[in-house]
């Protein structure tokens, strides 16, 4: 049984003449403890499909499953112990007035768990933050460590599935690795499904064993990592994007990678 | 080779309620007509090097140096008068969101005609005909129509490019370019660097290329100098970049994850006390 499957969702903005399409007719699934990342540029749809899952955008049509349960247009709180979200900016997503204990905590009482002291305590742990952390607020907090908090947050009511949206992409490349290498940890010992955006095709082929590459709202194809690697996808645009994110070349390659020297 | 700007022994200050805070701490270097490219992490006093060239940093930051040298001239020298014909002039800055940096009520042609008009004195129809030549140059399709529409009716890799051409068109000798790409897609990216990369070099401009990616410097400059923690710990030429020696550049390249080396764990950077004590390199290192 797939954890996520997509059917011919559609999701829009907006009326009559100022509809847009942000999401055209995507179809795919994700299966049990697999990895699977979306990419594409800004405004292709690719955070639009997370937050129609999510319930954030209730104009869509289509089919989502979750577990192989169909979703209708309200969540029920069972939807979001098995499924929770990892938002992009550590900055703007903790409340700058709840300390990491109140954001914890609070989300704890949500889910209906008593034992919450204990389950404080580990979550901290699991992700990397000693105790000493516990009643800091988010400005007394390092960009990786808000981040740590946000996905200590995500943990708590112990969901299998977890929406990771650009999770890395406000921090630095060293706070990047811990991260990425945080969550490699937390899907084994958890057996997590992740379901990640990225614009980064280099951080989606190190975390992802799928990945779907998308353009205006529509999923052009879907290919697994090692066909990414090897550089072997056949639709042009995302040859297009692979190159792209390969790096920038001059328009005339200097002979042996010679610089080009001051000719004042 | 006389350089185009030296600079000797900068430093930048914050007073803070625990005391003086050092942003940048005595780093020396020059720049021919050449890209030079600084990379460090957030905090690491890259921008802030470049906001300390052109005297941006208010008070109560405070900026000391032997000099900033343009073509001999010291800059610090100069009066607040003086330095306002220095900005934009001879030297620009390109930052690195174009959404705050343009002005959301003025056109996009009356910002850039203004941009010349400050500096040369030439009349609205010679601005006119200049800014259409420049948004040309930036690989602006209809030009016209730009020039009428305002900043909001941009996307990001469009702005960006109105900026450049902004900053270009009183054509200065050196452009200082803090994170011109970072707010783009990777697809744009290429484009606006590519832009970046014919004018300077037509023109025999000077670049200073601020970027936390190291990948990116590595391809698009001649020589780069590495940051951290206010300081410069490493300078190489920037296609040696990946033969870079300090465990602190070792440590950024090898967090990256890389497409064509997949690993299980990335590596993760140990910091050491001592990268942030040791003096800078000097510009002959």
């Amino acid at each position: 049984m797939s954890a996520l499957k997509f059917e011919n969702l559609n999701v829009w903005f907006g009326d009559g003449r100022d509809r847009v399409n942000a999401v055209r007719n995507a179809s795919f699934e994700v299966q049990q403890g697999e990895s699977f990342g979306l990419v594409g540029e800004s405004g292709s749809g690719k955070s639009t499909i997370m937050r129609a899952l999510t319930g954030l955008v209730p104009t869509w049509s289509g089919r989502m499953e979750v577990n192989g349960k169909p979703l209708g247009t309200k969540r029920d709180r069972a939807f979001y112990k098995t499924v929770q979200m990892v938002f992009q900016d550590p900055y703007a997503s903790l409340h700058p007035r709840h300390s990491v204990d109140h954001v914890l905590s609070e989300t704890l009482h949500l889910h209906g768990f008593r034992d919450i002291e204990k389950r404080i305590e580990r979550l901290l742990e699991d992700v990397g933050l000693g105790p000493s952390f516990r009643f800091r607020y988010p400005h007394q907090l390092s960009g990786g460590q808000r981040q740590r908090v946000a996905i200590a947050r995500a943990l708590a009511p112990e969901p299998s599935i977890l929406l990771l949206d650009e999770p890395t992409s406000a921090l630095d490349v060293s706070v990047q690795a811990e991260i990425l290498n945080l969550l490699t940890d937390l899907r084994d010992e958890h057996d997590l499904t992740f379901l990640m955006v990225s614009h980064d095709l280099a951080v989606v082929g190190h975390m992802c064993s799928r990945i779907a590459v998308m353009k205006d709202g529509e999923i052009v194809e879907v290919m697994s990592v090692e066909d990414m690697r090897a550089l072997s996808p056949e639709h042009p645009y995302t040859q297009h994007l692979l190159k792209a994110s390969l790096g920038y070349f001059r328009d005339e390659e200097e002979p042996g990678g010679e610089p080009l020297t001051g000719t004042a | 080779m006389t350089d185009l700007l030296e600079v000797k022994d900068l430093w930048v200050r914050f007073p803070t309620r625990r005391g003086i805070f050092d942003a940048v701490r005595g780093i020396s270097f020059g720049l021919g007509r050449e890209r030079l490219g600084i990379v460090g992490e957030s905090g690491s006093g890259k921008s802030m090097t470049g906001r300390a060239i052109l005297r941006l940093i208010r008070p109560p930051g405070q900026v000391e140096a032997a000099h900033i040298k343009l073509d001999g001239e010291n800059l610090l020298d100069k009066s607040e008068a003086q330095m306002r014909k220095v900005r934009g002039e001879r030297i620009s800055m390109v930052m690195q969101d174009p959404k705050f940096s343009l002005n959301p009520v003025m056109t996009v042609g009356d910002q850039i005609m203004e941009a010349y008009r400050l500096h040369s004195r030439a009349g609205r129809a010679e601005a006119r005909k200049r800014a259409l030549e420049m948004l040309e140059a930036v690989m602006i399709r209809d030009p016209e129509r730009v020039m009428r529409a305002y900043p909001h009716e941009m996307s990001g890799g469009m702005g960006q490019r109105i900026m450049i051409a902004m900053m270009l068109i009183p054509d200065p000798e050196l452009l200082i370019a803090d994170e011109p790409t970072s707010a783009l897609d990777v697809s744009v990216q290429g484009q606006v660097l590519q832009i970046m990369d014919r004018l300077v070099k037509e023109r025999g401009m000077g670049l200073i290329f601020i970027s936390h990616d190291l990948n990116l410097v590595a391809q698009f400059c001649d020589r780069v100098l590495i940051m951290y923690s206010g300081r410069v710990v490493e300078t190489c030429d920037a296609h040696r970049l990946h033969e870079a020696t300090h465990p602190y550049t070792r440590g950024l390249l090898n967090s990256l994850p890389r497409l064509d080396a997949p690993r299980k764990r990335l590596e993760v950077l140990k910091r050491d006390p001592a990268w942030a004590e040791a003096p800078s390199v000097g510009p002959e290192a």
